[in-house]
Formats: C-alpha cells, sequence, structure tokens
C-alpha cells in the first residue's frame, strides 16, 4: 500500500500554477527522488504534503486517511517530517536542546507512554547517529554558530527525534561538500533500512541517482515524467526542461 | 611595525561546571553562585526598610514596573512582541476595582481573582490574533487598550471617566512592600526557571522559529495561549495591586506608559534575560521620580539618559555585568 498518495494537486498564487494537477503516489519503505529546473514547484508540493500550504484542489493521503487543509503540527504528530531548505534551527538553544523540542511532541510523548524520560540524553544519542561527536563540545554548542554542516545534520535529526515514518528531505544536500554528502548518505541509507520512507527533493543529481529507488520530474508545476533513475538520465523531455531547448 | 591585540574572553571554571551541573564543591563555587541572586534580595529589602515613606511608594512603583517589565520580556522570550501590557494592566485594575466597589469583595481575595481572571480574559481577547506575528500582534496589543479606554468613556460604564473611587486599601505600607517586593523575586527567579526547563525550552523556540517548531509537531498557538496567559497574569497582578494602593481605577490605568516603561526598561537592562528587565525598571522609575525636580526638563534628561544607556550599552546593563562575572577577559597578541 502506499503511504502516501497526492491526487490532483493544483496550487495557484496570484495567477501562477505552482502545482498544477499533480498525482503522486510513494511507496512505503521506498526512496522517492523530485527534481525539477528552479520554480517547478517542488518546495510548494513538500509545503502542501506538511501542511504549510493548503491546496486549491486536490488531496493528500497518509497511510489512506486524508489530511488535507491540517495544521503543519498536526500532520507532522501523524508520522510526516520534513526538513527546510534554508536550515531553520532553534538559533539560541545548543545544539542538543534544538532536539528537546521535538521530543516534546504529543508523537513522541504517546509512544513513550507519556512519560518524558531523559530528553537531553536521547538527543545526544540521535545526534551521534547524524555525526555530532558525543565527546566534543560541537552538540553543546549554540545553533547559530554551528556551520552549515552540521545545521543540515541537525535538520535530519530533528526529523529522527520526531521518530518520524515519513521523511521529506527538501535539498538537504545544498550547500554540502561532496565529502559531507557522502558522509550524510549512510544515514539516509540506515532511514530505509529502518523501514522508513523517504522523499528527497534535490538537485544534486549524481547522488541522488545513486540511492533513489523512484524518480519524478516536475517543470512549471506539472509532472513531466516518472520512473526509475536510470530512464530519467535518458530521457529526451527531462533533458530539455534542464537544458533547455536549442534553437 | 604596530602590535595587534584582540581580547579574548574565556569562561570562568566555575561558571562552566555551575551551567547546568549544581556546583557544590565548595564554598567559593556555592558562593560564586548565590552572590549575585542574594545580594539584589536582601539589599533591596534593607534599603526599602530605611527610606523615607517618598521613597517607600517609589520603590513599590519600581517593583510593580518590574514586574511589567519581566512579563513583556517573558512574552518578547516567546515570540510575542506586545505594546500593550497596559491592555493586561487595565483589566486587572478593573476587575479588581470593581470587585471591590460593586459587590464589597475585601482585598486579599480582590487581587488574586483579579490576577487569574485578569489572565484568562486578555488571553480570550487576543485569541483570535494569536496566528499574527511580530508587528501584526504588536499593533493589534498597542490598539486594545486604547479602545478600551474609548469604549469606557463612551459608555460611562464601571465609573465612566470618572473612575472608581474610595477602594479599600492595603492594610498598611509594609503590606503593600513585601506583596510588590515578594511578588517581584517570585516572578523572577519562577519565570527563569520557568523557561530554561525543556517545557519552556519550547517557547523559546517558537520565537526563534515558528515554522520549525510547528513541524516538529508543537502546537504553537496553545503554546502561545500559555504564554499570553502567564504574562498577561502578572500585569495583571500588578494592576490589581497598584488600584488597591492607589484606592482608585479609572481610564488612566490603560495610559501608554504602563506599555512602553517596561520596554524602555527592557531594553537598557537587555532583552530576554528577564532579570534585565529588572534592572532596567529599578533604575527607570526611581530616576524618573528624581528628575521631578527639574520639572519640565524631566522629560528631556529621562530621554537623554535613554539615549546614553542604549548607545553605550546596546547589549543591556545585565548582559554585560554577567559577562564581565562569568568571564575572564585578557589580551592576546595577534601576529
Amino acid at each position: 500500500m502506499a503511504i502516501l498518495e497526492l491526487q490532483g494537486i493544483t496550487k495557484t498564487f496570484g495567477g501562477i500554477k505552482a502545482l498544477d494537477d499533480v498525482a503522486i503516489e510513494v511507496k512505503e519503505n521506498t526512496l522517492l527522488g523530485i527534481i525539477g529546473p528552479n520554480g517547478s514547484g517542488k518546495t510548494t508540493l513538500v509545503n502542501t504534503v506538511s501542511g504549510f500550504i493548503k491546496p486549491d484542489q486536490g488531496k493528500v493521503l497518509f497511510r489512506g486517511k486524508e489530511t488535507t487543509g491540517f495544521p503543519p503540527y498536526r500532520v507532522a504528530n501523524m508520522g510526516i517530517g520534513r526538513t527546510f531548505q534554508m536550515v531553520k534551527p532553534f538559533s539560541h538553544l545548543p545544539a542538543f536542546k534544538n532536539l528537546i523540542v521535538p521530543l516534546s511532541s504529543r508523537r513522541v510523548r504517546s509512544q513513550a507512554g507519556g512519560g518524558y524520560g531523559d530528553k537531553d540524553a536521547i538527543a545526544l544519542d540521535v545526534l551521534e547517529e547524524v555525526g555530532f561527536e558525543r565527546d566534543s563540545s560541537v552538540p553543546y554548542k549554540t545553533a547559530s554558530v554551528l556551520p552549515h554542516g552540521y545545521l543540515k545534520r541537525l535538520e535530519l535529526a530533528r526529523l529522527m527525534a520526531m521518530k518520524a515514518d515519513l521523511y521529506i528531505l527538501d535539498e538537504l544536500f545544498s550547500g554540502l561538500s561532496i565529502a559531507e554528502v557522502t558522509s550524510i548518505i549512510p544515514i539516509i541509507q540506515k532511514i530505509l533500512k529502518e523501514g522508513k520512507t523517504v522523499i528527497m527533493v534535490e538537485h544534486r543529481l549524481k547522488e541522488l541517482f545513486r540511492i533513489a529507488d523512484k524518480v519524478i520530474v516536475l517543470n512549471f508545476g506539472k509532472k513531466i515524467k516518472e520512473g526509475l533513475p536510470k530512464e530519467i538520465m535518458e530521457d529526451e523531455e527531462v533533458r530539455r526542461a534542464y537544458l533547455g531547448v536549442e534553437v | 611595525m604596530k602590535e595587534h591585540a584582540r581580547r579574548e574572553r574565556i569562561d570562568r571554571g566555575i561558571k562552566a561546571r555551575s551551567d547546568d551541573v549544581y556546583a557544590l564543591l565548595s564554598y567559593r563555587e556555592m558562593l560564586y553562585l548565590i552572590f549575585p541572586r542574594v545580594v539584589p534580595v536582601v539589599g533591596l529589602a534593607i534599603l526599602a526598610y530605611f527610606l523615607p515613606l517618598y521613597w517607600k511608594k517609589v520603590v513599590i512603583q519600581a517593583c510593580i514596573f518590574a514586574m511589567l517589565s519581566i512579563s513583556w520580556d517573558f512574552l518578547s522570550s516567546c515570540g510575542m512582541l506586545s505594546l500593550g501590557q497596559a491592555l493586561f494592566f487595565g483589566i486587572g485594575s478593573y476587575i479588581a476595582g470593581s470587585l471591590n466597589h460593586f459587590f464589597n469583595i475585601p482585598v486579599f481575595l480582590t487581587i488574586p481573582i483579579a490576577t487569574l481572571v485578569g489572565g484568562l480574559f486578555s488571553t480570550i481577547l487576543l485569541l483570535p490574533v494569536i496566528r499574527l506575528r511580530g508587528i501584526y500582534f504588536a499593533m493589534v496589543t498597542l490598539i486594545l487598550p486604547l479602545m478600551l479606554m474609548r469604549m469606557i468613556e463612551a459608555t460611562k460604564i464601571l465609573g465612566g471617566t470618572e473612575g472608581i473611587t474610595s477602594l479599600s486599601p492595603l492594610p498598611n505600607i509594609w503590606v503593600e512592600i513585601v506583596l510588590s517586593m515578594g511578588g517581584m523575586w517570585f516572578v523572577l527567579f519562577s519565570l527563569r526557571r520557568f523557561i530554561s526547563s525543556d517545557y519552556g525550552l519550547i517557547f523559546v523556540s517558537i520565537r526563534d522559529n515558528d515554522r520549525a517548531a510547528m513541524a516538529s509537531g508543537i502546537n504553537i498557538y496553545s503554546f502561545k495561549a500559555q504564554a499570553l496567559f502567564i504574562g498577561s497574569s502578572v500585569c495583571a497582578f500588578c494592576g490589581a495591586f497598584l488600584t488597591h494602593a492607589y484606592m482608585f481605577t479609572g481610564m488612566p490605568v490603560f495610559a501608554l506608559d504602563y506599555s512602553i516603561l517596561p520596554i524602555a526598561a527592557s531594553a537598557i537592562g537587555g532583552i530576554g534575560t528577564l532579570a534585565g528587565s529588572l534592572v532596567g525598571a529599578l533604575i527607570l522609575v526611581p530616576l524618573s521620580e528624581y528628575l521631578r525636580e527639574f520639572s519640565t526638563l524631566r522629560i528631556v534628561f529621562y530621554g537623554l539618559i535613554l539615549v546614553i544607556c542604549v548607545v553605550a550599552l546596546p547589549e543591556g546593563i545585565f548582559h554585560y555585568a554577567s559577562r564581565k562575572y562569568t568571564q575572564i577577559e585578557r589580551w592576546v597578541k595577534v601576529e
């Protein structure tokens, strides 16, 4: 069964169709890549699924239940976690205290049987998984002074702390070096191994095609292609969308 | 060649240990922690004891304004920029005054009732705009007390322009001092502890980034309403207290002073620490009384001092002082 289903999603911003009748089905425990040129509606799609934008038309179904129009925190508590393209840490808090926020969500509390437990210890465990060295001072530093690479990892850690079932990663790799990307890929593969589902919106096609099970191409708010990474790479229409048409 | 140097700041060993873990290693370290808390509490109490009656009243007023400032700082720490402390203050004042005047409820009941009901009423009043952020929320809080003021003027309810006079006073000056000063310290220490707890962190996270907080499964509107209740209850207490201290409530309780002075106090004391707001209020209120000698020029000197404070110490007095207290500074040569 599909974990996430989008049916005919349409969203216009002042006459511009950001999304035009988009239908997507995401199978459980797979990695779906979403690519497309700038302004093709990728982030609008993420915002629609995570409840930050209400679509004009269409339905979002998560595990068969409709979530269209739910506020973001309700969507999050159902198990849909999303990162932000522009990193959004809680900049006044130390890195590990950033995770206290998702650890206080209704979802985590109900799974832990109502009790809070030692949240600091859990937060440090999660941070270690995404590559914050436990014995260094990094997890204790204020988020505003952390380098970009760590902030991206912190975004990922936020979803892990929330125990999300569906990870929506909005350009997680943007602004990262090849070495940093190579070190994050195993974390994503581990998430998949735990039975979770991942949607990646990416511009770093090479890295994405290496790990994706399926890729969807958006252009001008329309889904123009869907298929295996290999098929997408060789597709003429996709090339044209990315590189433009020769005159 | 000119030698270059830069200032290096190092946390004192004790500070580094005491940030999270209680430092109970030696009397020296315990003293280091207790000293900055006990000295102001005891010092202010002794000061209030020996001051003449007029200045005792000033201390009481300073404590009340300190609470308003702490409340403003608390709300801003939770991402709600309020320009209307007068709204919460006035609501508390009118509730206490009306209960006392129309229903003959004694003082020791009107103040607690006004605190809770005032907080609840203010929260409900602002609930429809809780989704607004930043300056939009501020505009609503600024306009509401002015609207309430004109409504009372136009409809002549609750005493109209005359206000409600000859309310029951508080028993004596000592009760006033204990209630205002005790209330102030209670509000400061409990809110400081609250905001650094795991539950309080969520409020700060909403200010830092409300979208990320929502994406983390936090119902930010419920948390904002809770913060609003806490903040406005504190102000409502101040309103109820001053109503009985002055034995009067009327339209002036919605005056802009009660909204603006707390912000000025927080700005010169240091925003975001709660303690800074208290320091600011304890400086500004007596200063404003002292400047009465200059009659019309009072506001000029007052404004001048404000400007000097903000320009010379933009981080605020408390941030500056706590940095000096917890860090060692030294000059290091730079090649």
